[in-house]
């Protein structure tokens, strides 16, 4: 079993985290704050060193985007305000920007970027099949958000890549979608999909699921389906290209998966679980950031000890502490004070269980306390940065 | 009024990821079937979560095919794969090999590339169920507020996007069922936190106006309990003072400080906690609230569904 981080390993840990990555994906279960760890690293990443960095999310809360100036920025990167940074006592030596990535506007360029003509990329661009798929369909969200991150990274404008994935119904479905989507385009069955369309011959091998399709869709979908896949036709090639591209950059060594959880029960397990699909699919995870901790107070054995002792003999501390405070009311107070801790408690002991088994899958653990407020500003976001560098 | 929430058919339990759906469902199913309802309790995105909560070991695996976790209570994970090859074997007679050849995979490529597909087979499985009476309530484990919504509309869609054809026909009654508020119902599952209570307001919005879902009720989770009254609050305040907390230490020894800065996180989490409480409520005038409380239990899973169950019973 692992030995947990020493003190004196801990300011080199994030440093160590940072060096030699370009890409660091920010990866966990929904809910878990992966967004706002994103965001926290973006910060720490330029606070040491004078690096160029994007932070790229998706959809993160309203407020939260407000505070980094994402409001009605859409796709492009936008500089954090130094002033707002400053007045959160944030000093910074790189250069800090933020996007947030717009589903439809990736997709749209895209193919205005790859289809072969002006024509093509209109009649795509207009097919209801395909602003259904880009719009609502939220694999296509995965796929193009690891798109446009290998966009950004191959750019050169950028030392270091924060990104948060989008929020799937499953994490693995960011890593997965670019592979998903080359096999399907180099598959013989989208051949299949489009083949009654192009010729009149129906190979009997694709007779079955043309009759399938034909009974359960309708004749009319399946066109319809045709059509818009013909419209890709020219495109596939590249498509296969770039989507293997895309997936060779995430295995890089210099992309570092970043897994964010909490310590409760069903997400800590969820992160366990998906640590080993990324080791399956040869990703490198980096670190894992432990979000949302109860406070260290609730795990001291002085503090379990006093509390047990107020417990049973708050009244003769309520007494004990007449000159200061009603004798009555005190009693209550310091009963319900230590009734809360030791309810608290159960639960800081359960988050040490879940924290113990997560050090064994993680090259490093860092470890978030739970604020006693909303994260929608800069200055919690800040931190939040200060509990990673710690 | 509330009442009426365990006497539909049919109910979808969605809301923010990590608010705790998964044991709110597993909670309404356990209730349910305690007071004499045959329940099915059906988890969408299939991780196991749910099996876990009604008590199924860890190894055990769930699938499409119901398993008895107690008695009048079952539990599936949903597979659009086999409910599609369900779909064609009763309905349509069509023999559906699944897992082999080009068939299982074309299945896979047209659901991705063809929206609604695995909506459709999806409710189209619970409607079914529902339909079939052999539960007297199907609860489902549904997906987090942004992938729902499609699940709930699934119905209209198609109806867009497939004019013609078999499936658009048989799907008709699919819609109805979940348009009609005596069957189905969606529960919004909340806590009190900012992103949490916006989201479940966003997500009543949309449903109401992208869906014909009933949204029967909200529920606030891990609602924690009030620490002090405002006289009570007073007097912590003044044991901060240094003889009073001096005195304290002397008694309870110096673990009194980590006592105190407990009792201050504590009472500050109630704080905003009760701050977003009121904020939902603004939002949602006219919703069922329901109110379910922190619990401080190391274990998840089972223990707490069972303990959801017990306050739900409370409430409703």
């Amino acid at each position: 079993m692992r030995q947990p981080d020493s003190a004196a390993d801990r300011p080199d840990r994030l440093a160590r985290l940072f060096d030699g990555t370009k890409v660091m994906v920010t990866c966990g279960a929904g809910g878990v704050g992966k967004t706002t760890v994103a965001a926290a690293l973006g910060l720490a990443a330029v606070a040491a060193a004078q690096r160029r960095v994007l932070v790229l999310t998706v959809d993160p809360a309203r407020r939260l985007a407000t505070a980094l100036g994402l409001q009605g920025v859409g796709d492009s990167a936008t500089e954090v305000n130094r002033a707002v940074l400053n007045r959160a006592g944030w000093s910074s030596r790189g250069v800090l920007h933020v996007a947030m990535l717009d589903m439809k506007q990736s997709w749209d360029d895209l193919i205005r970027r790859h289809a072969p003509d002006a024509a093509t990329a209109a009649a795509i661009l207009a097919n209801p099949l395909y602003q259904n798929l880009t719009s609502t369909f939220v694999r296509s969200h995965d796929y193009i958000a690891a798109e446009r991150l290998h966009d950004l990274t191959t750019s050169g404008d950028w030392d270091l890549v924060v990104v948060d994935t989008p929020p799937s119904r499953s994490a693995l479905d960011f890593l997965d979608a670019p592979s998903r989507m080359a096999d399907f385009f180099a598959s013989r069955l989208l051949r299949w999909l489009i083949a009654p369309y192009r010729s009149r011959l129906v190979g009997a091998a694709s007779r079955p699921f043309i009759t399938v399709a034909d009974r359960v869709l309708g004749a009319q979908f399946l066109a319809d389906i045709a059509e818009f896949f013909l419209l890709f036709q020219g495109m596939y090639d590249g498509f296969v290209r770039r989507a293997r591209a895309v997936e060779q950059s995430l295995r890089e060594p210099t992309t570092r998966f970043v897994l964010v959880t909490t310590a409760e029960p069903l997400p800590s397990r969820e992160a366990a679980r998906f640590a080993g699909e990324l080791a399956v699919r040869e990703f490198s995870l980096g670190a894992v950031v432990v979000n949302r901790l109860l406070a260290e107070s609730l795990r001291s054995p002085a503090g379990a000890q006093a509390a047990t002792w107020l417990a049973r003999n708050a009244d003769e501390v309520g007494l004990a502490l007449h000159p200061w405070a009603d004798p009555t009311a005190s009693s209550r107070v310091i009963a319900d004070v230590a009734a809360s801790y030791q309810a608290f408690r159960k639960v800081a002991a359960g988050e040490a269980l879940a924290e113990r088994s997560l050090t064994d899958i993680a090259p490093a653990l860092f470890r978030v306390p739970r604020l006693g407020r909303e994260i929608s500003d800069i200055e919690a976001v800040a931190d939040i940065a200060r509990h990673l560098m710690a | 009024m509330p009442r009426s929430l365990l006497d539909r058919r049919l109910l979808f339990v969605s809301g923010k990821g990590g608010t705790g759906k998964t044991t709110v469902a597993a909670g309404l199913a356990m209730l349910a079937a305690e007071e004499g309802r045959r329940v099915l309790a059906c988890e969408i995105d299939a991780k196991g979560d749910l099996a876990l909560c009604l008590g199924l070991s860890p190894g055990r695996a769930v699938g499409f095919e119901p398993v008895v976790v107690a008695p009048r209570l079952a539990t599936m994970a949903m597979d659009t794969e086999a409910s599609l090859s369900e779909y064609l074997r009763l309905h349509l007679r069509i023999p559906f090999v699944r897992g082999l050849g080009p068939l299982a995979r074309t299945f896979d490529f047209v659901a991705d590339a063809a929206p609604g597909v695995r909506e459709i087979l999806t409710v189209g499985k619970l409607a079914w169920e529902v339909r079939e009476r052999r539960y007297d309530l199907v609860v489902v484990d549904a997906p987090a507020s942004g992938h729902v919504v499609s699940l709930l509309a699934a119905p209209s869609a198609l109806r867009a996007l497939v004019p013609l054809g078999p499936i658009r026909q048989q799907t008709g009654w699919v819609g109805d069922l979940l348009a009609d508020h005596s069957v189905t119902g969606l529960v919004v599952v909340a806590v009190p936190e900012e992103m949490a209570v916006t989201e479940a307001a966003d997500l009543v919005a949309r449903v109401r106006r992208e869906t014909s879902v009933d949204v029967a009720a909200v529920a606030v989770n891990r609602v924690l309990p009030e620490l002090f009254t405002h006289a009570e609050e007073a007097v912590f305040d003044s044991l901060h003072a240094t003889k009073p907390h001096g005195r304290l230490r002397e008694l309870a020894g110096p673990g009194v400080d980590d006592v105190f800065s407990a009792g201050r996180l504590a009472m500050e989490l109630r704080r905003t906690g009760a701050a977003q409480i009121t904020a939902l409520g603004r939002l949602l005038t006219g919703e069922t609230l329901l109110y379910l409380p922190e619990v401080f239990d190391a274990d998840g899973g089972a223990g707490l569904a069972r303990y959801l169950a017990e306050r739900l019973g409370e409430e409703l």
